[in-house]
């Protein structure tokens, strides 16, 4: 008996180190960019290779934001990062008040056509960015919108309200239905029982949604690098793409922007880290 | 009608406002709430995509402005040119290559780490978090990040296998450069990428699943291999096609990847139906040729994402 006990310690233990070396693994890539951006280029490009820093410096965001005297950025990253906020933050805030409208409405209601619409919905967010970014620029060329920020922010509304209206759907239907009719039965109408009971309830929903929103915008690639042609109209993705086409490889610049890059997306998986998984796996077994 | 309408509605007590004060009904309230997000899918989404369908029956070229011009003798030349383009039928075979290996592969993979981090006793809050790295990454990071570590001098791959001694000249291996190597390269990016996701549903699935059957099951002597193959694995199915649902949305995210890492490049080695696209819309102008290409890209995103969508139905239904 005390022989399998044993064994089965030791599986066990067997069991969380092989996890560990496993995540480590997936993990180390994101670690190593982040440290390549604090090391000086003479360690990057050595030959032989040098594992272990033996200088950390910040040089590499003190020239990406113009403050180092001897070394010129090769890219506005001011724009990007103004471009970039003010597409996902405008496409966000929009995006997801209508699609919790729409969310609202497939939860607590039964209409026509209902399921054809919700996989309507839901069929337009597989639309791929690069079948849709070339007919959007023969039409934004027409209308003068390209290199426009506010052109951009539509399309990432348009593509972040299927994703949003689906999240909210499943927050919503978790709420007691309950609630609404005894809101109902005190006078209330469906506008104001949604705005004044159920929309409250949703909020940590929202907030979901929003993060999950924002990420898409910031991270898209497919229409902006068609839609924004000047390099002053271009958001960080297709910002780093045309880093990288530079004539010489900056490589510790590249590390430096991609940390910049990974901020938000840091900061909102740390906050969502809880609702995540239950956030995508509602309905998987509730019909 | 509205009488009608309120039966069919999820609640049993209405607003009674709404027979009297004309306040909007139930059978109304729900377009209004839809309104919106019709208005702008149908604008923004499917009004392009359907001009796309125009343009691609036309020979426009960006800069020739005359050449957007539906004629019905011509009407079906881009799509003749294409399927009789040998770099198309590269791209198609490639992207059907890829795509086998990078769902099946990050999928058995997903699902054993999922296992393993399910039986996992000690530090399984920290494991998670780290898990959730690659969700950090937007696609092109991902592909800029591979792009690096597969490079033949500074790569951290290279690199790696000099300072173990497998490697005995700098920059020996061309990853991004040799077949099948290309492949393989963005084929491990396009899986790093899509496995947080994968697991973390599928852990989540495991997790819920009743305890009771397991302890059933080792009652009547089934080993661990048997739990899962005849439990686990079946339990799991609704889970599994919803992750799979999730990356199927999203599968033309590998263009971020393969742009940035080879650019479909070297002679097409790499070359997806995404990459090609750009490659004749954008680098050559020819746009109505460009759009009949992105209209095979959008045929496979939808079938790829009703295929998985119906198998989550159906296996909804069978639980």
């Amino acid at each position: 008996m005390s022989f399998r006990a044993g064994q089965r310690r030791r599986n066990q233990r067997f069991l969380n180190a092989l996890a560990w070396f496993v995540l480590v693994l997936i993990a180390l890539p994101a670690f190593w960019i982040v440290l390549t951006a604090f090391r000086p280029n003479v360690e990057i490009n050595s030959w032989p290779p040098v594992w272990v820093p033996q200088e950390i410096t910040l040089d590499a965001f003190a020239t990406m934001f113009g403050l180092n005297p001897d070394e010129r950025m090769r890219v506005p990253v001011e724009n990007y990062m103004r471009n970039s906020l003010l597409a996902a933050g405008i496409s966000t805030a929009v995006a997801v008040s209508i699609g919790t409208l729409a969310g609202y409405a497939f939860a607590r209601f039964r209409f026509r056509f209902q399921t054809a619409a919700f996989l309507g919905i839901m069929l337009s967010r597989a639309i791929p960015g690069v079948a849709l970014s070339l007919p959007l620029f023969i039409l934004f060329n027409q209308m003068r919108l390209v290199n426009n920020i506010f052109g951009l922010a539509a399309v990432y509304i348009a593509m972040n309200i299927p994703f949003s209206t689906w999240l909210m759907d499943g927050f919503f239907r978790q709420i007691p239905q309950d609630l609404s009719e005894a809101a109902y039965i005190d006078g209330c109408g469906y506008w104001s029982a949604f705005w004044r009971v159920e929309l409250p309830l949703a909020l940590p929903g929202f907030a979901t949604a929003a993060i999950f929103a924002f990420l898409a915008a910031w991270n898209e690639f497919q229409i902006v690098s068609v839609l924004a042609r000047s390099a002053a109209a271009r958001t960080f993705p297709p910002g780093l793409f045309d880093f990288t086409e530079q004539f010489t490889f900056d490589w510790r610049g590249m590390a430096a922007m991609s940390a910049i890059m990974m901020v938000p997306a840091v900061i909102f998986v740390i906050l969502v880290q809880r609702n995540l998984v239950s956030g995508m796996t509602f309905g998987a077994t509730k019909g | 009608m509205t009488l009608q309408a309120q039966v069919q509605s999820g609640s049993s007590a209405e607003p009674e406002q709404s027979f009297t004060d004309g306040r909007i009904s139930a059978r109304w309230f729900p377009v209004f709430m839809l309104l919106p997000a019709i208005l702008f899918i149908l604008v923004v989404l499917l009004f392009p995509l359907i001009y796309s369908l125009y343009v691609s029956f036309t020979p426009y070229e960006l800069l020739k402005p005359n050449s957007l011009k539906f004629e019905l003798a011509r009407a079906l030349r881009n799509y003749q040119r294409l399927f009789a383009d040998a770099i198309f039928w590269k791209s198609v075979g490639n992207t059907i290559v890829f795509l086998f290996l990078s769902i099946n592969l990050s999928y058995v993979i997903a699902l054993g780490l999922s296992q393993l981090l399910a039986r996992v006793t000690r530090g399984q809050g920290l494991m998670r978090t780290l898990l959730m790295v690659p969700m950090m990454f937007a696609p092109i990071l991902v592909g800029f990040q591979f792009r690096w570590f597969f490079n033949a001098n500074v790569g951290l791959v290279n690199n790696l296998l000099f300072s173990l001694g497998l490697m005995q000249e700098r920059g020996q291996i061309a990853w991004l450069v040799d077949e099948p190597l290309g492949m393989f390269s963005i084929i491990v990016a396009s899986i790093w990428m899509n496995l947080p996701v994968l697991t973390i549903i599928l852990l989540a699935g495991t997790l819920s699943l009743p305890v009771e059957t397991f302890e059933a099951a080792d009652v009547d002597g089934a080993n661990s291999w048997q739990q899962f193959r005849f439990i686990t694995f079946p339990l799991l199915a609704p889970f599994s096609y919803i992750a799979l649902t999730i990356l199927s949305l999203d599968i033309s995210r590998a263009f971020d990847i393969v742009r940035i890492m080879t650019d479909g490049g070297p002679a097409h080695r790499t070359e997806l139906i995404w990459t090609y696209v750009t490659r004749l819309a954008i680098e050559n102008t020819k746009f109505g040729l460009g759009s009949a290409m992105s209209w095979v890209t959008v045929v496979l995103a939808v079938a790829f994402t009703l295929y998985f969508f119906r198998q989550l139905v159906r296996s909804r239904v069978v639980r």
